[in-house]
């Protein structure tokens, strides 16, 4: 049976404004943990749904996950103090497929970047970071230390390359051969990285995110739009997803 | 020991907790957290004539002390259902199944009628009310003359026993209650979900894609106990009451307005094994008042 736990939060930082990244007590859940798969968080307060929210790592009895504060839910996760004990479900759903050996780019845009974190430690790795300004770069540290070949963006310049992570990953991609791509992060980064890989014919790996429910498969609420037809037009982002095949979605 | 069996149309039931339909899948994703064994039933996935895409996401969004959802009733169909996923249920758990059908003629309501006359479901569950399909059963639950008939019909194809689920979203529930009883259902199941809406100030679009959903939840509670107990006064046929059940002592309250099966919904999405603190809520209250059969309590609420 599966179950759900209550676990001790031991580390809480503000990594940017508005932005956190909490470590729990968790050894059920670390053991069985997969990179890109996601907790359900039952945040407290007057929410009623949980909060489906990317694992961002985990190792020997903790799981670290990271958030922004953006609605109710989110504000009321926000208040939780070391110490403090969380109800969560996990780890759920379907994390990134890796292959030894593969030579793989890593992109990931704004807090899109927590789930990639475990990509970035693996051999023959590029990783482009994308964030809307200076302020928001979240993880740098973190990622360099995973791996040596990490390009930080942001869309103002106002920090590291000046642009969009998409085109710097494009200007890698000219030089160098990737075996697959693997991606986190707003629609539009999501989009382009699709079509990038599609025109390129790379493998992609896409992490989605949806408004959910149960985050079992049972509610079907959180259905992303596939090339499938009749029921299988929508798959649930919890059971099926929340990583998907490129070439499987349409966004 | 406490008696919680229940006798609903004739089916047992070891206890009068079911799901509502829509909320537990075809029941494998929560036998994960709780063995089905632990219900007296559940209500499978709302099925059509033939398969449905649904709507596109979001579907579902968060409200005070709800949730909205326009899922739009997607499901593999009726004949699928019947052919691959029933057996399946039957070989691996023992526990009630409740099918849900919704059509866009009487002819289709009829048709799965019989389709699922012959499977193991105990219960076929005839859905009038979702609010999420454009030619969706709320336009036949809306309408007392339409009901009467509609159930009249698919009676004469169904061989088990035949309950109509019914819409909160009309002026007078006992009305629609009255003819579904009229029309030959052996009992009625209350509510579906209020049409409801919510809109992102910010972009002024509404949250869901489909614009309006179904609202679920705590929210709806009152209204649902509110019309469990003018339906139980109207009707004589047995009562499946659900709507925003939480706990134990949601169940008890569904139960003394008039509720003999209840039903449990969007309560497991924050809590998978609800039915495990709702079970043990409700053996503490019989022991509390000295109940020995649960069954005593069914529509007992004394009003002042």
């Amino acid at each position: 049976m599966k179950k759900i736990y209550s676990c001790e939060l031991i580390m809480k930082t503000e990594l940017c404004r508005g932005v956190y990244d909490y470590v729990v007590k968790a050894p059920e859940i670390s053991e069985l943990a997969e990179i890109g798969q996601f907790l359900h968080i039952n945040c407290g307060g007057k929410t009623l749904l949980r909060r489906p929210i990317s694992i961002c790592d985990f190792g020997e009895g903790f799981v670290r996950f990271a958030f922004q504060v953006k609605g109710e839910g989110t504000t009321e996760l926000a208040k939780r103090e070391v110490g403090d004990m969380i109800d969560i479900m996990g780890p759920l759903g379907h994390g990134f497929k890796t292959t030894e050996g593969e030579k793989a780019v890593v992109i990931g845009g704004g807090i899109g970047v927590f789930p990639v974190l475990g990509l970035a430690r693996r051999k023959n790795t590029a990783v482009f970071l994308g964030f809307r300004n200076k302020d928001m770069v979240v993880m740098e540290d973190d990622f360099k230390e995973a791996c040596d070949n990490v390009t930080i963006c942001t869309d103002d310049g106002s920090y590291g390359y000046d642009g969009f992570a998409i085109a710097a990953m494009g200007e890698y991609l000219l030089e160098n051969k990737a075996d697959i791509i693997y991606c986190c992060g707003p629609k539009p980064m999501l989009k382009a990285v699709k079509q990038i890989a599609e025109h390129m014919n790379i493998p992609c790996q896409l992490s989605l995110e949806e408004r959910m429910g149960c985050g079992i498969g049972a509610c079907l609420t959180c259905v992303c739009k596939t090339t499938g037809t009749g029921m299988a037009e929508h798959k649930q982002v919890c059971t099926c997803g929340p990583v998907f095949d490129a070439k499987e979605v349409v966004l | 020991m406490a008696k919680l069996e229940i006798d609903y149309c004739g089916v047992k039931f070891r206890n009068p907790i079911v799901t509502a339909s829509g909320t537990f899948g075809f029941g494998y994703e929560y036998n994960e957290y709780v063995p089905l064994e632990e219900y007296g039933g559940f209500s499978a996935k709302g099925l059509t004539r033939t398969e449905r895409a649904g709507n596109p996401a979001p579907r579902i969004a968060e409200t005070p002390s709800g949730i909205l959802n326009s899922v739009g009733l997607q499901n593999p169909g009726v004949e699928v259902f019947a052919k691959y996923i029933m057996p399946e249920l039957k070989n691996s758990f023992d526990t009630n199944v409740i099918a849900n059908i919704s059509g866009n003629t009487i002819e289709e309501y009829a048709e799965m009628a019989e389709i699922l006359s012959d499977t193991d479901v105990a219960i076929i569950e005839m859905n009038i009310s979702c609010p999420n399909v454009k030619h969706g059963g709320l336009a036949f639950g809306t309408n007392a003359s339409v009901v009467e008939e509609l159930t009249g019909e698919v009676k004469k194809h169904c061989k088990k026993p035949l309950v109509v689920k019914l819409s909160p979203n009309v002026t007078d529930i006992t009305e629609i209650a009255k003819a579904a009883e009229a029309g030959g259902a052996d009992g009625v199941s209350l509510i579906n979900t209020l049409l409801g809406m919510k809109i992102d100030i910010n972009t002024r679009r509404p949250i869901l894609a489909n614009n309006m959903g179904g609202l679920s939840g705590p929210a709806v509670k009152p209204v649902a106990i509110r019309m469990v107990h003018q339906v139980y006064n109207a009707v004589n046929i047995p009562i499946i009451g659900m709507g925003g059940v939480m706990s134990g002592a949601d169940v008890i309250e569904f139960m003394l307005a008039g509720a003999k099966l209840v039903a449990l919904g969007t309560g497991m999405f924050r809590k998978p094994d609800l039915i495990l603190d709702v079970k043990r809520d409700i053996e503490a209250y019989m022991s509390r008042f000295k109940i020995e059969d649960i069954n005593d309590i069914i529509g007992q609420v004394q009003l002042n």
